[in-house]
């Protein structure tokens, strides 16, 4: 099994066995979490962005071994992300002398919403190499048909009904990774 | 669940684009920064005029000893080293 479609839990415990590269896979999956945690949520500069992302992955590091869950790694990455931000808030707030209760009000709002968007895009290891690079770049990337078609050596004509195929296919995957409630099995 | 149509999923995508290459890559570094500093904290232990000279100027000693301070937690290692 390669190392991205490991689950969480199976990915921890080769971090904590010291393999280097399940740690690069580990950072890559929560880079974009951490980051936008940091950036949407709390909209920290990019400076204070910058060192809550190390710190976060600084801790996780130092504390693989006192996991006491590896299935929690992703709620437990979540909540220290959210813990830095706010203590990096408080630190700006005492220079700059403003309220320091006075953090962003849709928090968890926009939390949720990053729940979710990891979840698809855990949704997206499942699709071919090509769609899951088409969809990235438009969408998450925000690159232009134009440079998807020279990256990928296809037709920029042919990018548009490929995003829609692609969506498709991502949507059967993650209705069937995310049943409706009271759906039949 | 239609709450999850072609254009929610596609917001979705959106809301997480990539962090900074640099960053990520930093933190995929971390346990070689690790291994540096565990190398350097043993050297000090066995080598009382190398822990000197680090705590004098640690800049200076690891730039001497041919370690490139950028690539180090300094932060860390002064903990490391004062414990």
């Amino acid at each position: 099994m390669q190392l991205a479609s490991l689950p969480d839990a199976q990915l921890v415990a080769r971090c904590r066995k010291g393999d280097e590269e399940a740690w690069r896979e580990l950072v890559a999956r929560f880079s974009r979490y951490v980051f936008a945690i940091s950036t949407q949520a709390f909209r920290l500069r990019s400076e204070d962005a910058e060192d809550v992302f190390q710190e976060v992955f600084a801790r996780t590091y130092q504390h693989l071994e006192k996991l006491r869950d590896d299935e929690a790694i992703r709620p437990w990455i979540g909540q220290l992300t959210r813990r830095l931000c706010i203590d990096r808030l408080r630190a700006s707030s005492r220079e700059e002398i403003v309220d320091p209760e006075a953090l962003p009000g849709d928090v968890d709002e926009v939390m949720t919403t990053l729940d979710e968007a990891l979840a698809v895009h855990e949704a997206m290891a499942e699709l071919t190499e090509n769609c899951r690079e088409i969809l990235d770049r438009f969408f998450a990337r925000d690159e232009s048909y134009q440079t998807i078609g020279s990256a990928l050596e296809i037709p920029s004509g042919t990018i548009a009904s490929r995003i829609s195929r692609c969506l498709a296919r991502l949507r059967e995957i993650f209705e069937g990774r995310n049943p409706a409630p009271g759906a039949s099995s | 669940m239609t709450a999850y149509d072609e254009h929610r999923l596609a917001e979705l995508i959106k809301a997480l684009p990539p962090a900074p290459a640099a960053w990520v890559e930093a933190a995929q570094e971390l346990p070689l920064v690790h291994a540096r500093l565990d190398d350097i904290v043993a050297r000090a232990e066995a080598d009382a005029a190398f822990r000197e000279a680090l705590i004098a100027d640690l800049e200076e000693a690891l730039r001497l000893e041919g370690y490139e301070p950028d690539a180090i937690s300094l932060d860390e290692l002064r903990r490391r080293l004062e414990s």
